[in-house]
């Protein structure tokens, strides 16, 4: 299952929830408003060059530390990003991605191999990242378990078909 | 195989007889905590075509981040919450009158020694500091636990912070956690449990062991540990008199590090914008002019940082041109605050004090700041644009740090006057 489109590079550590969700947008609960402000404590441009460059973001260590706002998430899909490439990435934002299917590869340096607008593959269960000129970047293979959740759609889709039937009570 | 504690608990709530790093188990949950700006929770629990909510009396919702709500969608959110809480029969709903989560579950004895918390917030990590596994998620796992009172975790790998001397006077535990981001970064813990140990953490006080456990967080940590002691027993007990084991960790438990500071020379931290790891001596940052000085949050807006705060302020003034804003940690600080003369002595020294919840601190709401404005905070995050502008600048402190520079108008400690 690879994932193939051009990059967009964020070449920053640390890039928080706050930045990529400010705090000041965190009682929006709806997904249809979120693309409008995605990362916009960290680059504003980035919400456009989504549309106009590619879709998958290329970024450094510790993206998505932070807070447990899903809309850290939820804002990226919103946005069209299909896959996150990351040196490192936060602990809660990186389960979050799991549940909500958003593809994340952790490929230490990767960000320093890939240019803005690179055509570039992403396969998840192999843990690979291919750069245009077929280098091939070995990162971390998620586990089945956790591929399973992506592959099927984000845990949503899993906890329905397990609890349809089920009556109120 | 020697098991940690927190592997013991994991073991206990999954029933399996024995948990090692990596495996992934199915854990049930003693508490769910919902904070009030999550009602994705609820979109998410419908989505999953939600029709009934396993253990309702185990799961809580805390009105603590909009407390009180400063705009129509927090309070449209709160309502909506109130009608889920009703609906499904949710077993506790803290008003927007309480506090922040973090503060309350000791103070309703919904925490105790060999639970698993789970709360839709980051900080979770505090619960350590009572033999807790406590660890924060998103919504949608939120709403998984809503759906099946248990939810998937990788036992982590345990790393032990161990703090070897004594504090000097006048630096806190606020100053230690600094201190350890200073030096091992925002993510050597990622992914990983920290167990905080050695002579300066069991002289702590309970609130202060929790300032070490909040601050994990930042250090990329899944969750914490500091064995429960006399200490955490008497703090407990004063609210709850629910029986509990505290699990021990196997003497021939291997850490997959052990990291050692002496702290006995430490001297006053600081973390300048605007990273957690951007951290120095308070005395290399002096006389950094402070427009806003805000004492608050889960982190620092407890008791013992109200009355470090207050000792100082007493019979002072904060400086013209600067102003200190107050955000207590939850009803109950308050009331001890009054009752100690703390609230009183901060109002004479020119504080302006809020409702407790977590305010500021996220960027919500009583006390933000405008474009390029300084802060000094207790609280636990200086990324750029936290607490308000973009370009507004926090400076991560302690809470007598935060006092005293409130005085001098400018970053300074007590010691350096």
């Amino acid at each position: 299952m690879a994932i193939r489109s051009k990059a967009v590079v964020l070449r920053q550590n640390n890039v928080s929830t706050d930045q990529i969700w400010p705090g000041k947008y965190v009682n929006i609960s709806d997904p249809g408003e979120m693309a409008a402000h995605v990362l916009e404590g960290a680059d504003k441009t980035l919400r456009d060059r989504f549309k106009t460059v590619g879709r998958i973001l290329v970024t450094g260590s510790s993206f998505g530390c932070g807070s447990s706002r899903e809309q850290a998430v939820i804002s990226l899909l919103q946005a069209g990003v299909k896959a996150v490439v990351a040196s490192s990435v936060g602990r809660i934002w990186y389960r979050n991605a799991i549940n909500l299917a958003l593809p994340v590869l952790i490929c230490p340096g990767a960000v320093d191999k890939i240019a803005e607008g690179d055509e570039i593959a992403v396969d998840l269960e192999a843990g690979t990242v291919t750069l245009a000129g077929g280098q091939v970047l070995k990162g971390q293979p998620v586990g089945e378990f956790v591929f399973n959740i992506i592959k099927s759609g984000g845990i949503k889709q899993l906890m329905r078909q397990k609890h349809a039937g089920e009556e109120a009570k | 195989m020697a098991m940690h504690a927190l592997h013991k608990i994991m073991a206990a709530k999954s029933g399996q007889t024995a948990v090692a790093p990596g495996d992934i188990v199915t854990c049930a949950v003693d508490v769910a905590g919902i904070n009030d700006i999550y009602l994705m929770v609820v979109h998410a629990f419908r989505a999953m075509g939600g029709k009934r909510v396993m253990r309702p009396e185990r799961v809580a919702i805390f009105m603590d981040h909009n407390a009180p709500s400063p705009s129509v969608q927090g309070a449209e959110n709160q309502k909506a919450f109130r009608e889920f809480a009703a609906r499904y029969g949710i077993g506790h709903v803290f008003e927007i009158n309480e506090g922040i989560c973090h503060q309350l579950l000791p103070e309703a004895g919904l925490v105790k020694p060999g639970d698993i918390v789970v709360i839709t917030d980051s900080h979770t990590t505090t619960h350590g500091a009572f033999g807790a596994f406590g660890t924060g998620v998103g919504s949608t796992d939120m709403a998984v636990i809503l759906l099946e009172g248990s939810l998937w975790l990788r036992a982590p790998e345990i790393v032990n912070v161990k703090l070897a001397g004594k504090l000097r006077p006048g630096v806190m535990a606020k100053d230690a956690a600094l201190f350890i981001l200073g030096k091992l970064g925002t993510d050597f813990a990622n992914y990983k449990a920290i167990e905080f140990s050695g002579a300066i953490v069991r002289a702590l006080p309970a609130e202060e062991r929790m300032v070490l456990c909040n601050m994990a967080v930042e250090m990329g940590a899944k969750t914490t540990y500091i064995a429960p002691d006399d200490t955490t027993i008497a703090y407990l007990r004063q609210y709850s008199d629910k029986p509990f084991a505290i699990p021990a960790t196997d003497a021939d438990f291997v850490y997959e590090k052990i990291y050692e500071f002496d702290l006995s020379g430490l001297e006053p931290q600081v973390a300048l914008p605007a990273s957690v790891d951007n951290v120095k001596p308070v005395k290399e940052a002096l006389g950094t002019p402070i427009d806003q000085v805000f004492i608050g949050s889960c982190t620092g807006g407890k008791f013992t940082d109200i009355e470090a705060a207050a000792k100082y302020l007493r019979g002072k003034k904060v400086a013209r041109g600067t102003r200190l804003v107050v955000t207590m940690a939850s009803k109950a600080t308050l009331g001890k605050a009054i009752a100690a003369g703390h609230y009183q002595t901060l109002l004479a020294a020119g504080a302006a004090i809020t409702v407790p919840g977590c305010a500021a601190c996220y960027g919500g709401h009583s006390g933000l700041l405008g474009a390029g404005e300084r802060c000094a905070t207790t609280s636990n995050r200086n990324f750029p644009g936290r607490m308000g502008d973009e370009s507004s600048a926090l400076y991560l402190v302690s809470p007598l740090t935060a006092a005293a520079t409130a005085v001098a108008g400018k970053l300074t400690h007590p010691d350096y006057e």
